[in-house]
């Protein structure tokens, strides 16, 4: 047991004020850390943090590439924090994702030919519906088996690389590929083409844009959301009020993993343009922090995801021109989480000094008598 | 000699599940769930690596994955049992962070050689025909069987055992008599740290002598799911970990016995196994409710 020198005291009310400042809180404490890491690593801390947190945007290529990186991390966010916002753990966002891929890949390889204009649509349903599928195994198992959600969902994303994996080694290589485990490039009719020219970020952007809208009318307007808001907050009134549980469970995950399956067929149909067996840099796990650092509010999500896409950016950035290593992203990811989960506890406590806490004036008997 | 060879592959496989697991088992015991075992594999794995490589000394590279690992689970701690941050939430955290603490810290490590635990060979035991393997192993297994032991012996057998066990099944009852429900948690978090540190720095020196960015691939969630399925217990806990290292090395052997099965297919298997045994083990929900410890996950505030 640590001996703090202040003391923790329950608030009346959860602060308003610190549900929004912690995750500010949070970032700025990634800063100095980062300022910290960076001069360990024989650098001037300010021109590094510039390099990594100013200049990847400082040019309309940049800006594109921030909000191309923002989509899947937004789409998979969007989608986990319903499922969070309901105590239920979808942590497999990464395997969602890869089927979706798979899924919409498949339709985008095999069947571009009949489908013509309408291809893009139909790979992009399909994409969404391998993910939903995926997702529907973890929810499966635990509305019949009461399996965890968390492990299942997780083991999940292990078996979809190495299904990938599986079918770019075997019958949807490129037969002209070199023998590189990677398909044939999309025809044009599957692609999603670059909003403007001189950006890569495609039209997926602008869905995950609706998407956070509809999310947010589907949490705050709809009597599903209020049920799943209910039983996140309240698991005992949830069942009280006769809200099903599994139903529950079944939106969260079925909702995450659409959201999370759109994500990976926008990456393979729009910047990639063929599948690859690697589609995402780590996009399902990042969005977890994503979303708790966007408080599994919309608004917050599409805010937080395009820090964390910064962060992608960054690591890239200082990569090139300092030659530091990437992996300084992932280090600033788990931090930026830690930090805020850190900060959070002032939304429910506050501060006090380590007194003896004032004795409340017990009524004195003289009163009560006269 | 085919099946000893098999036999022998299995219990290195199955060595560092068992330090996670068993270190896992004591915190969930404890009445706290922490998701972070993966992380702290991966941190244990490239700080046993990175400085078994640098000193020469594998027990000083265990030594510091012990080390590193705690701090980490430190950091859990401090943040779930004194702070009451989410338990989910953070354990995931942890995870992530350990993913990219250990990537970059690992960075200048990746394809370097180190010499990896040497096995001990028992005098006159060692050269025993087929029973002899069992005398060859190196130390670190000989390690897991006596933790299985010593946790056996320190949860059923000790007053700090029962006090432990208590605080898991209602930390305001273990309160109320003056249990230190919060210290109890500390170190049992802590230890589990220390565990996944060994497990991890064994992936490292001794099953595959290396570090490889995500090596653990999935080995801290394993034995997360082990803990489950061993419905708490240790014993348990040792059989599945024996269970999961045969699968993971059928999947090495099955080629070897002529079975035209995709390497990518034979992969998946202990993953796939994990989500079997959940299933079996979870299909009746009374076996959990009879096992789990009933305070698993809560947070615990003292208002006094």
């Amino acid at each position: 047991m640590v001996d703090l020198p202040f003391r923790l005291e329950k608030r009346p009310a959860p602060s308003r004020a610190m549900r929004i400042g912690s995750p500010l809180i949070a970032a700025a404490a990634m800063l100095v850390t980062g300022s910290i890491v960076f001069a360990a690593l024989g650098q001037n801390p300010l021109n590094a943090l510039y390099l990594f947190f100013v200049d990847p945007v400082m040019s309309m290529y940049g800006i594109g590439e921030l909000l191309l990186k923002a989509t899947p991390l937004m789409l998979c966010a969007l989608g986990l924090a319903i499922g969070f916002r309901a105590n239920v753990w979808n942590i497999g966002a990464e395997g969602q994702l890869t089927v979706g891929a798979i899924a919409g890949g498949g339709v985008a390889l095999f069947c571009s030919d009949s489908l013509g204009v309408m291809t893009l649509p139909a790979v992009l349903v399909a994409g969404a519906i391998g993910g939903m599928a995926w997702a529907a195994i973890p929810a499966f198992l635990r509305t019949r088996f009461h399996t965890s959600e968390i492990l299942v969902s997780l083991m999940l994303v292990y078996i979809a690389q190495l299904w990938l994996s599986y079918l770019l080694h075997g019958s949807w290589r490129d037969p002209e590929g070199f023998n590189f485990p990677q398909s044939k490039a999309f025809v044009d009719n599957a692609l999603l083409m670059p909003l403007l020219d001189g950006v890569r970020v495609t039209g997926a952007f602008i869905i995950a844009l609706v998407l956070a809208g509809l999310s947010w009318l589907f949490a705050s307007k709809t009597f599903a959301g209020y049920r799943m808001l209910v039983a996140g907050l309240a698991p005992a009134a949830a069942a009280y009020a006769g809200f099903s549980e599994k139903k529950n469970i079944w939106l969260a995950l079925l909702i995450g993993g659409g959201a999370a399956g759109l994500a990976g067929i926008c990456e393979v149909v729009g910047p990639i343009g063929r599948l690859q067996p690697s589609i995402s840099p780590g996009y399902g796990f990042a969005a977890i922090i994503v979303a708790f650092v966007g408080r599994l509010h919309p608004l917050g999500i599409v805010l937080a995801s395009l820090l964390m896409s910064l962060l992608y950016l960054g690591g890239e950035s200082v990569q090139l021109s300092l030659q530091l290593p990437s992996a300084v992203t992932g280090l600033f990811q788990g931090a930026l989480l830690f930090y805020l989960l850190a900060a959070d506890l002032f939304v429910g406590y506050r501060l006090r000094a380590a007194r003896r806490p004032a004795k409340i004036a017990a009524p004195q008997p003289e009163a009560a008598s006269s | 000699m085919h099946l000893v060879a098999i036999f022998v592959s299995t219990v290195i496989a199955a060595t560092p599940l068992i330090y996670a697991a068993l270190g896992e088992l004591v915190v969930e015991r404890s009445g706290v769930l922490n998701l972070g075992v993966e992380g702290m594999m991966l941190v244990g794995a490239v700080t046993g690596f990175a400085v078994g490589h640098m000193t020469g000394s594998l027990l000083l590279g265990y030594a510091a994955a012990i080390v590193a690992a705690t701090l980490l689970s430190l950091l859990f701690a401090f943040l779930t049992l004194t702070m009451q941050a989410n338990q989910v939430a953070t354990g995931l955290a942890l995870t992530l962070f350990g993913i990219g603490l250990s990537a970059f810290a690992g960075r200048n490590f990746a394809g370097l050689p180190i010499d990896g635990v040497e096995a001990i060979h028992v005098p006159v035991l060692s050269s025993l025909p087929v029973a002899g393997a069992l005398f060859r192993f190196d130390w670190l297994v000989y390690g897991s069987i006596a933790l299985y032991f010593g946790v056996e012996f320190f949860l059923r057998r000790t007053r700090a055992g029962l006090r432990l066990r208590a605080i898991g099944e209602s930390p305001s009852a273990a309160h109320a008599l003056g249990q230190p429900v919060i210290r109890t948690r500390y170190l049992a978090v802590m230890f589990g740290g220390a565990m996944s540190g060994i497990a991890g720095a064994y992936l490292s020196t001794a099953l595959t002598p290396m570090w490889v960015e995500n090596m653990s691939s999935g080995r801290g969630w394993i034995a997360l799911a082990l803990v489950v399925f061993a419905t708490w217990k240790p014993l348990r806990v040792l059989l599945g970990a024996y269970l999961f290292g045969g699968v993971t090395v059928m999947q090495l052997h099955a080629q070897g016995f002529g079975l035209e099965v995709p390497s990518e297919i034979l992969s998946m298997l202990p993953y796939v196994a994990t989500i079997v045994v959940l299933v079996i083990i979870c299909r009746d929900p009374k076996t959990i409710l009879l096992n789990q410890p009933a305070s698993l996950g809560r947070s615990f505030h003292a208002d006094t």
